[in-house]
């Protein structure tokens, strides 16, 4: 029953999608007929019929209904529920269900809000958007069904991974798909603006919105991304350059270049292409990053499906996209405006600029890292990894001018502005940086090349971006962000600094100095949960003045058969204790791993601020 | 003319990358190392765990009659597993024992061997894991068995070492006499 519904919703759905891309070149011919009439009726009805089967697929994982393949493949009946909903997006076909729901809710969202510009440009992005709309449609219903069915009925399914139970992942692909999915409206947009000759302004200011909206999603799923890496992957790392997690950290990069240029263009009417062109690679490569981790071409924990047909049918669409993009840049590319305003070189523009620049060496070298080595394999037959040493090794020194162009450049004006701007008081914060960075590292011990200039380049952001919440010349979210930014890059410096780790073999019993701390391994025992088995440990630390308890837990679930380590952390202000053991096969021994992770938490704390600053922007403009 | 030359680059670049990505999905994602013969290559050049001199693996192999040969890291859980048994086999006269530190921290190391104890007569090193890989590795803990006279490989072991496999490699060793 579902799966009819499920699946009779998607066939409405991608006849609306058809309908509406007759009527749009028909629509656009007449100047004075308002979009709202059919157009708004037919995205109104493809909404709700996706909003319908994604529903259907929810409640089909809810009561567990076996017939559905997806359920029977992903889900078991001793699941806790909370589990049993998030197992709808934790698969191939329920993800790419929800991305074309978002699609398509945006899409709603899009048409409701434009009300105000011109008609042909709202049409065209329409259009732009149901091609979009349109694949993903063909791709859901012909590759990757969700409500295929099955006969004989199952009694019981298959069981979800269970390393994906666990709550941060759970909400974890929505939330990045929100950000993903907001690049289509970006490009789509882009690209109507382009053929109605409408770069400019209005569509500045119009777009501003949605770039804000997709940079906050996927800022604050990545951090879901990398919380759950930290606690639940057991390595005390939040980032490990894998190809999937870069796959999402490209589009943030292009996404944070391309709202700086959107700032520029909508005070000064500069960078039209550049906004353009930004706004179409966006978009790609968040369309590649699906690509690349549907497809299964990359190995990882997160590629689901290892189907060949869906990554040649992804990779079609996508290069579609693509080419049809690029045509229509170099088709009406006359059509921008090409007023060259009077510049100077000391001015807020070029410090954006210079900002666009680094964004896109950074991107440049995350792109390289995570294609390069598919590259060579297939050409070469080579096998490379790309670890984390090329991109610290290519990173780091250029961060080093990039934060003090941070410091120095959101304080310029507009136009132009004199450069004795650099001024004393920099020039004592500056010297504050050396002073404090040379006794950190000194007491630190670290004689790392780099890691005098970037300490000092890392404090002087922080200094001056603390003392701009002083100066009223520049937007509070502006600041939040930009401090949330130099608060992280401290924090994970001193945490890659001061990071200590201990790891050794012990039994019940068992003492260990570590420091100045002793780690004593109490007692194990054996919980009975709904649908695992836990080993839970209990260790104390103890040092001078206190001692804390860490319970970390081996999981032993039964569908499917998985054992997981869950780490226990212990989280505070200066410093996080982790500690994670796994079972060894012979005599008692466990292996036991504790390090100390000083300012973790600033972590996250800072990249929640860099989104607090989004959301506020967004709040300010609109209240 | 600028315009579409650049436009021409632009598409032709994308159709290079749709091929290659293209030809990329129907690859396996396995690695299979490039050498299948039992012959390798022991010539590299490779730094002592406790010594700054350095040795081929050729010079290694030239005592006894036999080698194993070891891929470890102190990072590897199972290779900890795999420890006592290569304790046990250090036992046998036959052979000697050479490890192979694979991508690893020198001090995790040191202090790996000095927690379980050493069954290895020589351990050589290697940072980047490229030695590792060119002896054919597929990952940590490997262990090849060599017979030193012809240099070819008699018996290879992915993943760690258990009762089965050592009864299996005494059973080798014996044949070979």
């Amino acid at each position: 029953m579902l799966n009819q519904i499920g699946n009779y919703s998607l066939y409405i759905a991608l006849l609306s999608s058809i309908l509406i891309m007759i009527q749009s070149p028909i629509l656009l011919n007449r100047n004075n007929i308002n979009v709202s009439g059919r157009i708004f009726s037919l995205i109104s009805i493809q909404s709700l019929m996706i909003i319908i089967s994604f529903i259907a697929l929810i409640i089909a994982f809810m009561i567990s209904d076996f017939s559905n393949e997806t359920v029977y493949n992903n889900s078991h009946t001793s699941k806790p529920l909370f589990y049993k909903i998030s197992g709808t997006w934790g698969n191939h076909e329920g993800s790419l269900l929800l991305w074309l729901l978002v699609l398509s809710i945006f899409l709603l969202i899009f048409t409701i809000t434009s009300k105000n510009l011109s008609n042909k440009y709202r049409i065209l992005t329409l259009f732009f958007q149901e091609i979009i709309i349109l694949g993903f449609l063909l791709f859901i219903l012909f590759t990757s069904n969700p409500f295929m069915s099955l006969f004989p009925i199952p009694n019981e399914g298959t069981g979800l991974n269970p390393i994906l139970q666990d709550p941060a992942l759970a909400i974890h692909p929505p939330i990045l798909y929100l950000g993903y999915v907001g690049t289509s409206i970006i490009f789509s947009s882009s690209l109507a603006a382009l053929i109605s000759g409408s770069v400019n302004k209005t569509w500045a200011k119009h777009i501003k919105n949605w770039v804000l909206v997709s940079w906050i999603f996927l800022s604050i799923g990545i951090l879901l991304g990398s919380i759950w890496a930290y606690y639940e992957l057991g390595w005390g790392g939040f980032w490990f350059w894998d190809p999937v997690e870069n796959v999402s950290l490209m589009p943030w990069f292009c996404l944070t270049a391309l709202f700086h240029t959107i700032l520029i263009l909508e005070k000064r009417e500069m960078f039209h292409s550049w906004a353009v062109i930004l706004s179409i690679t966006t978009f790609s490569l968040s369309m590649s990053g699906t690509f690349l981790v549907r497809s299964g071409i990359l190995n990882s924990i997160h590629t689901f499906a290892n189907d060949p047909s869906r990554g040649v049918f992804i990779l079609c669409f996508l290069f579609i996209l693509i080419t049809l993009s690029i045509f229509i840049y170099f088709f009406y590319q006359n059509k921008i405006k090409n007023n060259i305003a009077r510049t100077y070189i000391v001015s807020k523009e070029t410090a954006v600029l210079i900002n666009n620049l680094f964004m896109m060496f950074f991107l440049s070298v995350v792109l390289i890292g995570t294609v390069y080595p598919i590259f060579l394999e297939v050409v070469n037959n080579d096998k490379i990894s790309v670890g984390p040493p090329f991109y610290h090794k290519l990173i780091v020194p250029f961060m080093i001018p990039f934060l003090i162009f941070m410091a120095i450049g959101p304080n310029f004006n507009w136009i132009k502005d004199k450069i004795n701007k650099i001024n004393l008081q920099q020039l004592l914060f500056f010297i504050l940086s050396i002073i404090v960075s040379f006794i950190f590292l000194k007491r630190v011990g670290i004689s790392y090349l780099f890691s005098l200039p970037l300490f000092v380049a890392s404090f002087f952001l922080f200094f001056i971006t603390i003392k701009d919440f002083s100066v009223k010349k520049t937007n509070l979210s502006q600041k939040i962000s930009h401090f949330g930014f130099s608060l992280f890059i401290l924090s994970v410096l001193v945490n890659g600094v001061l990071a200590k780790e201990y790891s050794s073999n012990m039994k019940v019993g068992d003492e260990r100095k570590f420091l100045n701390k002793t780690i004593k391994f109490e007692s194990l025992k054996i919980n009975e949960n709904k649908n695992y088995q836990s080993l839970e440990a209990n260790f104390k630390i103890t040092d001078k003045n206190n001692s804390i308890n860490l319970k970390p837990e081996v999981r032993v679930y039964d569908q499917p058969q998985t054992i997981t380590s869950e780490a226990d952390i212990e989280s505070t202000l200066y410093s996080d204790n982790f500690l994670v053991f796994n079972i060894l096969k012979n005599d008692g021994f466990y292996n036991v791993r504790y390090q100390i992770k000083p300012f973790m938490i600033w972590i996250w704390i800072s990249i929640i601020l860099i989104s607090f600053g989004g959301i506020l922007s967004i709040v300010k403009k609109n209240g | 003319m600028v315009k579409n030359i650049k436009l021409i680059a632009v598409v032709f670049l994308l159709i290079v990358s749709f091929f290659i990505l293209l030809k990329g999905l129907n690859k396996t994602n396995n690695y299979s190392p490039k050498l299948n013969s039992s012959k390798i290559d022991f010539n590299f050049k490779a730094k002592f765990l406790y010594s700054d001199e350095e040795s081929t693996l050729y010079e290694l192999i030239n005592d006894k009659d036999f080698s194993i040969i070891n891929i470890w890291a102190s990072w590897c859980l199972p290779c900890r597993e795999e420890h006592s048994f290569l304790l046990n086999l250090k036992s046998l006269e036959k052979f000697n024992i050479i490890g192979i530190n694979y991508k690893d921290n020198e001090i995790n190391a040191k202090k790996f061997i000095k927690e379980l104890g050493n069954p290895y007569s020589k351990i050589i090193v290697d940072p980047s894991g490229v030695n590792s890989i060119e002896l054919g590795a597929y990952g940590v803990p490997e262990t090849i068995l060599i017979n030193n006279n012809s240099k070819t490989i008699l018996k290879k072991y992915i993943g760690p070492l258990d009762d089965k496999k050592l009864a299996e490699l005494k059973m080798i060793i014996e044949n070979e006499n």
